[in-house]
C-alpha cells in the first residue's frame, strides 16, 4: 500500500470534539506544571473550551455528513443534542466553583474530567455505529465514576462512586453482549448496515440482542427497572456533580438511545416499541410514587429525573417524527428545569453548612422571595402546569403518543404526572406557607447566572416557542 | 495424527484443565498461576492459527501485566476467600436460574443461526494476501487508517483512567523526606563540613 492510497478522513464535522480534546491536553499540562494553584485558571479554561465548542457545533451545516469511515455522523439532531450537552457541562462549571472551594476539594482535575466526559457525550450523540457508541459511552461513564467519588474523604461520595462503577460495568457488559449478538446476526456494526442487513425482519437472535442493548442504555438513562443506582449516587455525590449527572449525561444517553433505535432498527419498530413502552410506564410510575416519601432534596431530584426520563421515552415509544420532536423539546426544557432547581438547591448554605432536606426550604418566600419564586416556577413547570415550559414538554410527547395509537400510554402518563404534581407542589407549600427558618447566605454569582437563564427559558417559553420547537422539528426530521 | 493436531489437543486440553483449576483451586495464588498457564496455552493456540501478533500481545499484556497485577493484589491484600464464598449456597438457586435462562437463550440463538457460505471463504482469502504481509502489518494498516477514530477514543479512555487513579489515590503528605538528586550533586564541602578551631581545654558547643 502506498502512502498516496491513504485518504485523510474529513475532520471538519468532528471539529467540536477535536477542540475539546486538544484543549483538554493543554489544560492537563497547565494544571500539572502549576500544581494546585491552577484550579481557577483550569476552570476558566475549561469554560472557554466548552463555549468555543458550542459555537463550533452551532456553526456546523445542518446537512447530514458522515466521516471517519462512516462511524461519525453530524446532522441537525446531533447539533441540537450536542448544544444541550455543552450547555449542561458549562453550567456545571458555573455551579461547582463556589461549592468546591468551600468543601476544600477545589482541584484542577475536576474541570479536566468534566471536559473529557463531555467529549464522550458528544461522541455518543454522533455515534453512527456500535463501536463508536460504546467507546463514547465508556469515556463518559469512566469520567463520571471518578467525579462521583471526587470528594474522596467523604464516605458517601466514595460509596456513590464505587456503586456507580460496579453497576455501570455490569450494564456495559449487557450492552456489549447485546451488541455482539446484533453484530453476529447482521454481520456489521454500522447503523445503516444493520438496517440493510435486517431488511425489515428480526429473527430471535436480533430480538435478544435488542433486549440486551435496551437494558444497557436504560441503565445509562436511569430508567426503571435499571434505576436502582440513581438515588444513592445522586445523594452521595457532591451536589454540583449531582446537578451534572441529572443534566448533560441524560441528554447524551437519550440522544444515543434515539439514534440507536431510530437509526439502526427503524423497520423493526414492533420489537423495541414494547420494551420502550414498558420502561416508560415503569419509570413514570416509580418516579411519581417513590418520590412522595423523600425528605432529601437530592433523592427527590433523583426520582424526579427517573420520572422525567419516562415522559421523554413516551415520545420515543411513538417511533414517529413527531415523537422524536417531542423527545428533543422535552430534553431542552428538562435541562432548563433541572439546572434551575439545582442552582436553588446549591444556594441553601448558612455558616459553611449545606442544607439538603425539604424542611430546610420552609418559609423561603419570606427570607429569599426571588429564590423562592424561581424554585416555585421550576416546580410548577416540573408538575406540568401551563403556561410554564414543562406543560408544553409533556404536551408534545403525549400528542405524539396519541397520534401513534398509544392512547393508553398517554393516559397513564397524564395520571402519573398528576400524582407527581403532589410532591412538586408540596415544596411550593413548604416555601410559601411554613414558618421561616434563618436566612441563607447570598447566592454566588455563578449560581445566579444559571438560575436566571433557566428561569427565563422556563417562564417565557410560551411567548416565543418557535425557535426551540423549530430546532427540535429540524432535529427530528434529520433522523427520518 | 499429525504433529499440528497433537499440539492443538495439547494446548487446548491444558487450557481447559487449567481454566477449571482457576475456579477449583483452594489457594488463590495457585489460581492466578493456573490463569497464567491458561493464557500461555491460549497464546500457543493463536500461534498455531497464524495469529502471532495476538499471541505475543496475550503473553505480554495478560501474563506480563494483568496476571502479575492479580498476583500482587492476592499476595498483598489480605483477602479472606472463605468469607467471600460464604453467600455461595444462599445465592446458588437464583444464580442457577439465571444461568439456565442464559443457556436456553444461547441454545435458541445458536439454533437459529445460519452461516453464510460466503463467510467461510472470507478468512481463507484475506485482503491483502496472507503471504504478502505479516499480521502485525495488516493490523497496523487498518488501525491507523480506517479505525483511527476508535484508536484515539480508546487513548482518551486510558487517559481518563490514569487521571482518575491519580485523583482518587494520590495524597500529598507533608513532612515526607524526599531524595533531591540535584541538591545532592550540588553539595559542596562547605555545606557538609564545618571547620572550627577548638581552643585548648574549653571545647566547643555543638
Amino acid at each position: 500500500m502506498n502512502a498516496a492510497q491513504i485518504v485523510m478522513p474529513a475532520l471538519g464535522p468532528a471539529l467540536p470534539e477535536l477542540i475539546l480534546s486538544l484543549g483538554v491536553l493543554v489544560l492537563i499540562l497547565y494544571g500539572a506544571f502549576r500544581g494546585e494553584r491552577s484550579a481557577e485558571g483550569v476552570n476558566v479554561g475549561a469554560l472557554i473550551l466548552l463555549v468555543v465548542a458550542l459555537f463550533a457545533v452551532m456553526s456546523q451545516p445542518g446537512t447530514k455528513v458522515t466521516t471517519l469511515n462512516g462511524s461519525f455522523i453530524v446532522d441537525n439532531f446531533s447539533k441540537v443534542m450536542k448544544a444541550l450537552i455543552l450547555i449542561g457541562s458549562a453550567a456545571t462549571i458555573l455551579l461547582s466553583r463556589d461549592y468546591f472551594q468551600r468543601a476544600r476539594i477545589d482541584r484542577f482535575e475536576f474541570p479536566i474530567l468534566l471536559v473529557l466526559c463531555t467529549i464522550g457525550m458528544l461522541v455518543m450523540a454522533s455515534a453512527n455505529d456500535l463501536i463508536s457508541l460504546y467507546l463514547g459511552l465508556e469515556l463518559q461513564s469512566l469520567a463520571a465514576y471518578v467525579i462521583a467519588a471526587f470528594h474522596r474523604d467523604n464516605l458517601k461520595s466514595t460509596e456513590a462512586g464505587l456503586k456507580y462503577f460496579v453497576l455501570g460495568a455490569l450494564s456495559s457488559g449487557m450492552l456489549l453482549y447485546g451488541a455482539s449478538l446484533v453484530y453476529g446476526f447482521t454481520g456489521t456494526v454500522s447503523f445503516p448496515g444493520i438496517v440493510a442487513a435486517l431488511d425489515g425482519t428480526a429473527g430471535f437472535g436480533i430480538v435478544l440482542g435488542i433486549v440486551f442493548v435496551a437494558a444497557g442504555v436504560a441503565f445509562k438513562m436511569s430508567a426503571v427497572p435499571f434505576h436502582m443506582w440513581t438515588p444513592d449516587v445522586y445523594e452521595g455525590s457532591p451536589t454540583p456533580v449531582t446537578a451534572f449527572f441529572a443534566s448533560a449525561p441524560k441528554m447524551a444517553a437519550v440522544a444515543m438511545t434515539v439514534r440507536l433505535f431510530i437509526g439502526a432498527f427503524p423497520d423493526v419498530t414492533a420489537v423495541w416499541q414494547q420494551i420502550i413502552v414498558f420502561v416508560s410506564i415503569a419509570s413514570m410510575a416509580l418516579g411519581s410514587f417513590a418520590a412522595i416519601g423523600q425528605r432529601s432534596l437530592k433523592r427527590l431530584m433523583a426520582y424526579s429525573s427517573i420520572g422525567n426520563i419516562g415522559y421523554a421515552l413516551v415520545g420515543l415509544a411513538a417511533g414517529s417524527q413527531e415523537g422524536v420532536r417531542g423527545v428533543v423539546i422535552y430534553m431542552i426544557i428538562y435541562l432548563a428545569m433541572t439546572l434551575g432547581a439545582f442552582a436553588v438547591l446549591l444556594s441553601l448554605r448558612r455558616g459553611g453548612e449545606m442544607f439538603e432536606t425539604v424542611d430546610d426550604l420552609s418559609g423561603l418566600s419570606r427570607t429569599h422571595p426571588v429564590l423562592a419564586f424561581c424554585l416555585a416556577a421550576m416546580m410548577f413547570s416540573l408538575a406540568g402546569i401551563p403556561p410554564l415550559a414543562g406543560f408544553f414538554a409533556k404536551f408534545y410527547v403525549f400528542a405524539a403518543a396519541i397520534k401513534a395509537d398509544l392512547v393508553a400510554l398517554a393516559v397513564i402518563g397524564v395520571v402519573t404526572s398528576v400524582v407527581g404534581a403532589f410532591y412538586y407542589l408540596r415544596l411550593v407549600k413548604v416555601m410559601y406557607f411554613d414558618e421561616p427558618v434563618a436566612a441563607y447566605e447570598p447566592m454566588p454569582p455563578g449560581l445566579r447566572i444559571v438560575l436566571a437563564l433557566a428561569s427565563v427559558v422556563v417562564m417565557l417559553f410560551w411567548i416565543v416557542p418557535a425557535p426551540l420547537v423549530g430546532a427540535a422539528g429540524a432535529a427530528a426530521k434529520s433522523l427520518f | 495424527m499429525s504433529a499440528a493436531a497433537a499440539f492443538f489437543y495439547l494446548f487446548a486440553g491444558v487450557t481447559i484443565a487449567s481454566g477449571f483449576m482457576v475456579i477449583a483451586s483452594r489457594n488463590p495464588v495457585a489460581s492466578v498461576l493456573f490463569l497464567i498457564l491458561a493464557f500461555v496455552n491460549a497464546a500457543g493456540l493463536f500461534v498455531m492459527m497464524g495469529a502471532e501478533f495476538l499471541a505475543m500481545i496475550l503473553v505480554v499484556v495478560y501474563v506480563g501485566a494483568v496476571a502479575v497485577l492479580f498476583l500482587f493484589v492476592v499476595m498483598m491484600l489480605d483477602v479472606d476467600f472463605a468469607q467471600l464464598r460464604q453467600g455461595f449456597q444462599q445465592y446458588l438457586p437464583i444464580g442457577a436460574l439465571i444461568g439456565a435462562v442464559f443457556l436456553i437463550e444461547l441454545l435458541l440463538v445458536v439454533g437459529s443461526w445460519t452461516i453464510d457460505p460466503g463467510l467461510v471463504q472470507t478468512p481463507l482469502n484475506p485482503v491483502p494476501a496472507a503471504e504478502a504481509v505479516t499480521n502485525t502489518q495488516a493490523l497496523g494498516r487498518v488501525l491507523y487508517t480506517d479505525y483511527v477514530f476508535f484508536f484515539q477514543l480508546a487513548g482518551l479512555i486510558l487517559l481518563v483512567a490514569m487521571i482518575g487513579a491519580i485523583v482518587l489515590t494520590l495524597r500529598d503528605r507533608p513532612g515526607v523526606k524526599r531524595q533531591n538528586i540535584a541538591m545532592q550533586n550540588a553539595r559542596t564541602q562547605g555545606m557538609a563540613v564545618e571547620t572550627r578551631k577548638v581552643p585548648s581545654r574549653q571545647g566547643v558547643e555543638v
